[in-house]
Formats: structure tokens, C-alpha cells, sequence
């Protein structure tokens, strides 16, 4: 009876422990089942390099590429705001802050990171847009800058804190091994520590390029929304989280829009997918490299 | 004796003070820099919350706290948004809680190495890193379309719940890794099973643990949008939802409709504002609390 009993435990854990699988299998399938209408009947090759996105018109055109390019230059701009911001506060945090001031911080930055992303967009349509818009007199504050301003700003405190787990995992044998040798304090921080977390540095980043990539409100209310190729980082952009966001409400079930759209969450899908290989194989590879195993 | 006096009053220190040095200029150049990163990091953020703060608190009265929605939103209170953004997220944790620690219980205790578990670790971490417009998408095609929920809190719920998971997971299987061998040996060599120790000394000891994860997971639901998105809100409810398969107000989605949608503009930034503030207290509040109760367990298990 016992037995049976811990069978019974073992085999209820075991079959519950495979939702993750189910579900990543049931998002796979749907993305697939859904875009199939489309992509059978477009190339797939015209659909992601098709330049223009003219969803509603007749005949209709399903050109990703400026949904595309949209969401890179925004991913892109993002990342020059937030990976130094975001790396010399994981440093400073880690290297040269005092325990009290450490603390203190260390929470607070793990608190902003909380911040809902709506409120980024809220606070990017109403402060920052105009802001921009005053500063550089240009015609709408609502563009590619800006959103890569504020998402850059939204994913500075989980860049930090990424970043700060990465560099703790530095042995202190290695600081204390440089200083020993008469290296000051900046000379062990670029030259032993840094490198020494680089591969795990730049797992934040990639993890943090993953999370630009698929950032919907903030883009939704702060690129501008224009489906056109960007010629300049002024111009108003819709990345393609923005799209499916902002269209799902209009295609009409089955049309080829609403195809459309599940493709582009597809692609979406496979971007992400292809970080996080990148950022699981580049952190093993950490971890082996300071005999911390897997 | 520290570093720092030790490099001012240690045998060297004479031969070390004879001039500055170009090395120590650059350090003293990269120590501003990054204390600029930091300046600068805390002051965008606190922008934001002076911001909201300020031109929300005006907007925040007992009737906006309490009351339904009038005048095609220009008028009386968010009771709606506010009750239907606590459903969801119960909804969710309810769903996923119980989901996620039984495949953390699985990951730490009974886990054979084998391709299979990193199958399932495998899926976790991508899982975690899929976009949230994607889950709407999936729970839009799923829980709306084929299983016939209709955009509604149970649809919305469960697409939340499925996007918490991998965050509940990672959670409890850190609270659970993080009691001592020492216990679950000192239980199984008193003649308990494997489930009698689990159930008795594991998951008591790292329920604290546990707690923290799931709390921290509540606020990153609570305040999410893209997933309920198509799968859950509507712009306005007459009053509160009266079962599982009504749409409901949601705060976040709310503040994105005032912004977008509507006649008003000036009244309804207003209405904006005071929804922002609500949220972010709400979602800074319930990160504080878990953030605060994790640091002080730390200082107690000490590690």
C-alpha cells in the first residue's frame, strides 16, 4: 500500500512536470497551424523580404520586412542605451559600492525592474514623445528614437541586474590574484574581472535583446506606428509586435490578414528561439570556463 | 587592516604616494564613468516615478477607487479595472502554482538524469524567453477560439498562467534546492518514504522560499498587457464581471484605451495617470514585500 502510494506520488509529479513541454509544443503548433494558409500560398522568402505591408488592401500584401527591420533598429537602439548604462551599474554596484550603499541599491534596481511596461509607454507618449519632439524640432515625437529611448530605459535594470549575478560569479581568487601583483583597482576590474564574466555579460545582453525584441505596449504606444521601411531613426516605425498587437482586433477570423499576423508571431517565435539558444550555449560555456559545471 | 589602508599605510605605501600616476588617473577616470551609469540609471527611473506620482496622486480619490466608470470614461471611478486586474491574476497564480511547484518537486526530487529532464529544462528556459504578444496569440487561437472560453477571465488566466510558469518554476525549484541535505537525510533515516519527507520536511522548510517567488510573479502578472490583450479585456464594463466567462476591465489595458481610444484627451490623460499610479503602487508594493521577506531569509539561511 505504501508503495503503491509512492508510485502513485512519483508518477503524478512526473506527468505534471511535462506541462512546460506541452505547452511550448501547443504555442509551436498554433503558430504553425495558424500562418499555414499563409505561407503556403506566398513564398516565405517574399513574405519576410516583401517590403510592403498593405494588409487591407485589394490584393492585399503581406511584405514583413519594415515590420522587421522596425523591431531590429528599435531592438538595436534599445541596447546602445541599456547595455552601458546597464553594465557600468552592474560594475559600480559589485566593485565599488559600499556594503550599506549595496544594500540599498541592489533591491531598488530589482524593484524598477518590476515596472509594468505600459507605464513606459504611458510615460513615453505623454513626457518623453513631446520632449523629443520640442528638443530636436522634428514633426512627431512618437519614432524609432524615442521607443528605442525608453525601451532602453525600461530594460537598463534587468541588464544590471543580470549582469551584477555574472559578475559575482567571478572567483575572488582572480581579483585577489591581480591585485596581489600590484594592479590597481580599475586595471583588475577591465583586465581580470570583466573579461573573466564577459561570456556571462553577454548572456545579459543577449537575454536582454530577447526581451527588446518581443517588448509589445511600449512599442505599441511609442514608435508611431507607420509600416513604411525607416529611412531614419526619426521616422515612425512598427515593429512587429506593435502590429500584431494593434491589427488582431480588425483581421477577420480565417482571412488572410489574420494569417498574416499569426506568421509574424511565428517569426517572432523563431527569433527568440534562436536567443536563447545563443544565450544558454554562451553561459554553459561560462560556467565551464570558471569550474562552476552546469 | 582593509585593502584601501592597507595601500595607504603598508610598507609600500612611501614609494606609492612619490607621484601620481597615469594608472591611477584612468581609475580615477572609470571610476566617475561608472558612477555616471549609475546617476544616470537612478535618475531616468526616478523621472518616471516622480512623474506618475505627481500628476496621478490629484486623479486618486475614494470615488475613483470605488466606483463604476460614467460619461463614456470621462467621468466617476476604475472599480471595474481595478477588480477585474485582481481576478486575473488570482486566476493565473491559481493556475500556474500548482503547475509550476509540481514540476519543480519533480526537477529536485525525483529527476532521473535523463534526456527526458533536460527536455523539460529545456523547454522551461524557452518558455521564459517567448514574447508576451505570443502568448496572447496562442491563447487568442486556444482558449478563446478551440476550447470556446471566449474572451474572458478564465481565457485570459490561463494564457497569464502559462506565460508565470516558467517564473514559478525557477522560483521553487531554488526554494527547494536551497534546503539543507541535512533534513531530508535525517527524515528518510527515521524510516519515512521519499513523499513522507517531501511533503513533511521539504516543502515546509522551503515554503518561505516559495512565498517570495510566487509573490514576486504576481506583480509581473498583475501588471502585463500584450497577453490578456485579445484574450481577456474590454474598453468598458458596465459593472463587475459575474462569472468566469465575462470580459473584464483591466488596469493596464485600461491606461493603454484612454491613451488610444475615446474623445477626451485632456480628461482622459488625467484618468491615465491616476491608473498608472494605482498599478505601479500595486506592482511596486507587492515586488517590495517579496523582495524584503527574500533578503531577510537570506540572512537567515545565510546564504
Amino acid at each position: 500500500m505504501r508503495h503503491f502510494k509512492e508510485t502513485l506520488y512519483k508518477w503524478i509529479f512526473t506527468i505534471l512536470a511535462f506541462a512546460s513541454l506541452l505547452f511550448l509544443v501547443g504555442i509551436i503548433l498554433t503558430l504553425f497551424r495558424e500562418s499555414y494558409p499563409l505561407l503556403v500560398r506566398h513564398d516565405f522568402f517574399d513574405i519576410v523580404f516583401g517590403r510592403f505591408w498593405y494588409p487591407t488592401y485589394d490584393p492585399p500584401e503581406f511584405g514583413m520586412f519594415p515590420l522587421i527591420a522596425a523591431s531590429f533598429v528599435v531592438t538595436f537602439g534599445a541596447m546602445a542605451v541599456c547595455v552601458p548604462i546597464g553594465v557600468g551599474t552592474a560594475l559600480f554596484l559589485h566593485e565599488l559600492a559600499s556594503a550599506p550603499q549595496r544594500a540599498v541599491m541592489k533591491p531598488v534596481i530589482e524593484i524598477l525592474a518590476g515596472i509594468p511596461s505600459i507605464v513606459y509607454g504611458f510615460f513615453g507618449m505623454i513626457i518623453v514623445a513631446p520632449f523629443i519632439q520640442n528638443l530636436l524640432g522634428i514633426p512627431t515625437g512618437l519614432n524609432a528614437f524615442t521607443a528605442s529611448l525608453v525601451l532602453g530605459i525600461m530594460a537598463t535594470p534587468t541588464v544590471a541586474s543580470l549582469a551584477e549575478d555574472a559578475v559575482s560569479f567571478v572567483p575572488s581568487s582572480f581579483r585577489e590574484a591581480s591585485l596581489a601583483l600590484g594592479a590597481n583597482q580599475w586595471q583588475t576590474l577591465t583586465r581580470v574581472v570583466v573579461p573573466a564574466a564577459g561570456s556571462g555579460i553577454s548572456t545579459a545582453i543577449i537575454l536582454g535583446i530577447g526581451r527588446a525584441v518581443g517588448e509589445t505596449m511600449t512599442v505599441l504606444m511609442v514608435a508611431g506606428g507607420a509600416a513604411a521601411i525607416p529611412g531614419s531613426v526619426f521616422d515612425p516605425v512598427r515593429p512587429m509586435t506593435a502590429t500584431i498587437a494593434a491589427e488582431m482586433g480588425e483581421a477577420v477570423m480565417g482571412s488572410a490578414h489574420f494569417h498574416a499576423l499569426f506568421a509574424i508571431g511565428l517569426i517572432l517565435f523563431l527569433i527568440t528561439l534562436v536567443v536563447n539558444i545563443f544565450a544558454e550555449i554562451i553561459s554553459r560555456r561560462f560556467r565551464l570556463k570558471l569550474g562552476l559545471g552546469r | 587592516m582593509t585593502r584601501q589602508t592597507l595601500r595607504e599605510n603598508g610598507p609600500f605605501a612611501a614609494g606609492r604616494k612619490k607621484a601620481l600616476r597615469g594608472s591611477d588617473v584612468s581609475q580615477a577616470l572609470g571610476f566617475l564613468l561608472l558612477g555616471a551609469c549609475i546617476v544616470f540609471a537612478l535618475f531616468f527611473l526616478g523621472t518616471i516615478l516622480y512623474f506618475i506620482l505627481v500628476r496621478g496622486a490629484p486623479a486618486i480619490s475614494w470615488e475613483f477607487l470605488t466606483s463604476v466608470p460614467r460619461r463614456a470614461m470621462t467621468q466617476g471611478g476604475v472599480a471595474p479595472a481595478i477588480v477585474g486586474t485582481f481576478y486575473l491574476t488570482v486566476g493565473a497564480i491559481s493556475f500556474s502554482l500548482p503547475l509550476g511547484l509540481a514540476c519543480a518537486i519533480y526537477l529536485c526530487e525525483y529527476s532521473p538524469k535523463t534526456v527526458l529532464v533536460n527536455i523539460i529544462r529545456l523547454s522551461i528556459n524557452n518558455l521564459a524567453g517567448i514574447p508576451s504578444i505570443v502568448f496572447g496569440l496562442f491563447g487568442f487561437a486556444v482558449f478563446v477560439k478551440v476550447f470556446g472560453f471566449g474572451v474572458s477571465i478564465l481565457s485570459g488566466s490561463l494564457t497569464l498562467g502559462i506565460m508565470a510558469l516558467p517564473g514559478i518554476i525557477s522560483a521553487s525549484q531554488e526554494a527547494i534546492l536551497a534546503v539543507p541535505q541535512s533534513y531530508k537525510e535525517a527524515s528518510l533515516a527515521l524510516g519515512a518514504t521519499h513523499w513522507q519527507t517531501i511533503a513533511r520536511v521539504v516543502l515546509p522548510s522551503a515554503f518561505p522560499g516559495i512565498l517570495t517567488g510566487v509573490i514576486l510573479n504576481i506583480g509581473r502578472v498583475a501588471g502585463e498587457t500584450a497577453p490578456i490583450l485579445f484574450t481577456a479585456v474590454t474598453f468598458y464594463t458596465r459593472g463587475y464581471p459575474d462569472s468566469v466567462f465575462s470580459e473584464v476591465m483591466a488596469l493596464p489595458y485600461h491606461i493603454y484605451a484612454l491613451m488610444t481610444e475615446g474623445t477626451r484627451p485632456e480628461i482622459q490623460t488625467q484618468i491615465a495617470y491616476g491608473c498608472s499610479l494605482i498599478l505601479l503602487s500595486l506592482v511596486l508594493a507587492i515586488s517590495a514585500v517579496a523582495i524584503i521577506l527574500r533578503q531577510r531569509q537570506r540572512r537567515i539561511y545565510g546564504s
